[in-house]
């Protein structure tokens, strides 16, 4: 079990539905986020070109947070989801300095914190909060190791883009292009 | 021209804009760590050379240093927790992938072992001293009977702990302007020179001070030869990577960096120490004030410098 998110940059109409919908399931609090839309303009003017991305924590298979923990706190479980422990976190930051995705935050309660992809909604068989909400449905998770799930369907029909793949991070998040 | 926009739909403080998780405090640790490391190398070095009567400041005085230097960088990393009460976490768990934990076990060797060797010539520095407590005596005894098995350990951990205060830093592939191999030397001498400049400082004795004034003019010597070698690295690197050398090459860490760290951290020591060589009278405590003050900068610096690089996408 391989769990992945795509994201459909063309349908993308930046909402920030997502956001919101992550803070409210999570309990994140006030002033931080776990996923966020970045709205990246290419080009010269006149010829711009706008892609809008729903950005978050990219669950790498290669995790450089999860390498660099000191106390084991950031940990890999079921299906590839990276998470945090907050008990055994000492809030070093040494995960955050590590993410080329600058994914991760210092909770005000001292510990790191970071997206889930969900996975208490995803052991129940839901869908993650974000990609729930989203009104164009332009999310897609689920296996990339079930030949049959939508996921793997779409990436293998679109074209497709990781974020910083020079990082050798082997990230979980595709955004179709 | 491609010009490339980003509007960000987040606002995470500490790190939007730039990245700022990591203060001075961490900068300071880095610092200390390597002061110390240089110090109790150069003692365990000449106590396995059996030099201790010709060189007593760098075997037995300087020695007194590290055990409160470490204990103050350990401080300074306990201030920038950000979840102390759960610090212990560390001590449950080894692992091998995270330059942290092999710091923090090498600090958990490293700094009682400093303790004992220091105290080990307390009686010799302040005659008048008693343990009081038998144990503590017989205590005394061996350690000053083991010196030698002593030294062997910490001259290992010493060399883990200079390189572990580099190598911390670069095994972040996120941030550009650590992520070079050259960092675990580069802040090992470094280590060594401040440790070095230290025990010039302390000495009373001539042979003692010209010996760490060679050292320490080698080292920076070869100090300046790895800041030349990381640009170079830099500009013939990816773009992220020209980007990190940038910050130094015009950016904003230009004058901080040149002026602080080279001119006054290793090039104006070398020159004092140089002209000291040739017969002029210079007071010992110039070059090594320079060199510490110019270690120092250097990890301030790399601490702040390195959090604003990052990957382009």
């Amino acid at each position: 079990m391989r769990y992945a998110m795509a994201i459909d940059t063309k349908k993308c109409v930046g909402c920030g539905d997502c956001v919101v919908a992550c803070q409210i399931e999570n309990n994140v609090p006030t002033g931080y986020c776990r996923d966020w839309v970045t709205e990246s303009v290419v080009g010269t003017y006149p010829q711009l070109e706008l892609e809008l991305r729903s950005e978050r924590c990219n669950h790498c298979e290669n995790a450089p947070c999860v390498r660099c923990c000191p106390t084991g706190a950031s940990h890999i479980v079921e299906g590839g989801v990276v998470l945090v422990t907050p008990e055994m976190c000492i809030g070093c930051g040494a995960c955050i300095e590590s993410c080329p995705y600058d994914a991760r935050y210092s909770h005000p309660d001292g510990h790191v914190d970071k997206c889930t992809f969900c996975i208490h909604r995803v052991r129940e068989g839901k869908q993650p909060a974000c990609v729930s909400v989203c009104p164009t449905k332009c999310m897609y998770f689920g296996d990339l190791d079930d030949p049959n799930s939508e996921i793997t369907q779409l990436l293998e029909k679109r074209k497709w883009k990781v974020l910083a793949p020079e990082a050798g991070t082997k990230p979980h998040v595709y955004y179709l292009i | 021209m491609n010009e490339e926009l980003f509007i960000s739909g987040r606002e995470v403080p500490h790190i939007d804009p730039y990245l700022n998780i990591w203060h001075w405090p961490i900068g300071l640790y880095l610092f200390l760590g390597g002061l110390a490391a240089g110090i109790l190398f150069f003692s365990s070095l000449y106590t396995i050379l059996g030099r201790e009567k010709e060189l007593p400041t760098a075997v037995k005085w300087a020695t007194f240093v590290v055990p409160v230097a470490l204990v103050l960088g350990l401080l300074a990393l306990f201030v920038d927790l950000k979840h102390q009460l759960y610090f212990w976490r560390l001590y449950t768990t080894i692992r091998l992938e995270s330059p942290m934990s092999w710091g923090a076990w090498t600090l958990m060797a490293i700094t009682p072992l400093s303790f004992i060797w220091a105290a080990g010539y307390l009686r010799e520095a302040f005659p008048s001293w008693d343990w009081k407590f038998e144990i503590l005596k017989k205590f005394e005894n061996w350690v000053q009977n083991n010196r030698l098995p002593l030294a062997w350990i910490m001259v290992v951990l010493a060399v883990i702990l200079g390189i572990y205060t580099g190598i911390l830093l670069s095994a972040f592939n996120a941030r550009p302007l650590w992520n070079t191999s050259l960092l675990g030397p580069l802040f090992l001498v470094s280590g060594l020179s401040t440790g070095a400049a230290t025990i010039m400082w302390m000495s009373k004795n001539e042979l003692e001070q010209s010996l760490f004034r060679r050292l320490d003019l080698l080292l920076i010597v070869i100090e300046l030869f790895f800041i030349v070698h990381l640009f170079m690295g830099f500009l013939a690197g990816s773009e992220v990577k020209i980007e990190a050398a940038k910050l130094f090459l015009g950016g904003q860490f230009t004058v901080s960096f040149w002026v602080f760290v080279v001119l006054i951290g290793l090039v104006l020591p070398a020159i004092l120490e140089i002209l000291e060589m040739r017969g002029k009278k210079i007071p010992v405590s110039i070059p090594a004030l320079c060199i510490l003050f110019g270690g120092l900068m250097f990890r301030l610096i790399m601490i702040e410098a390195g959090q604003i690089t990052r990957y382009l996408y």
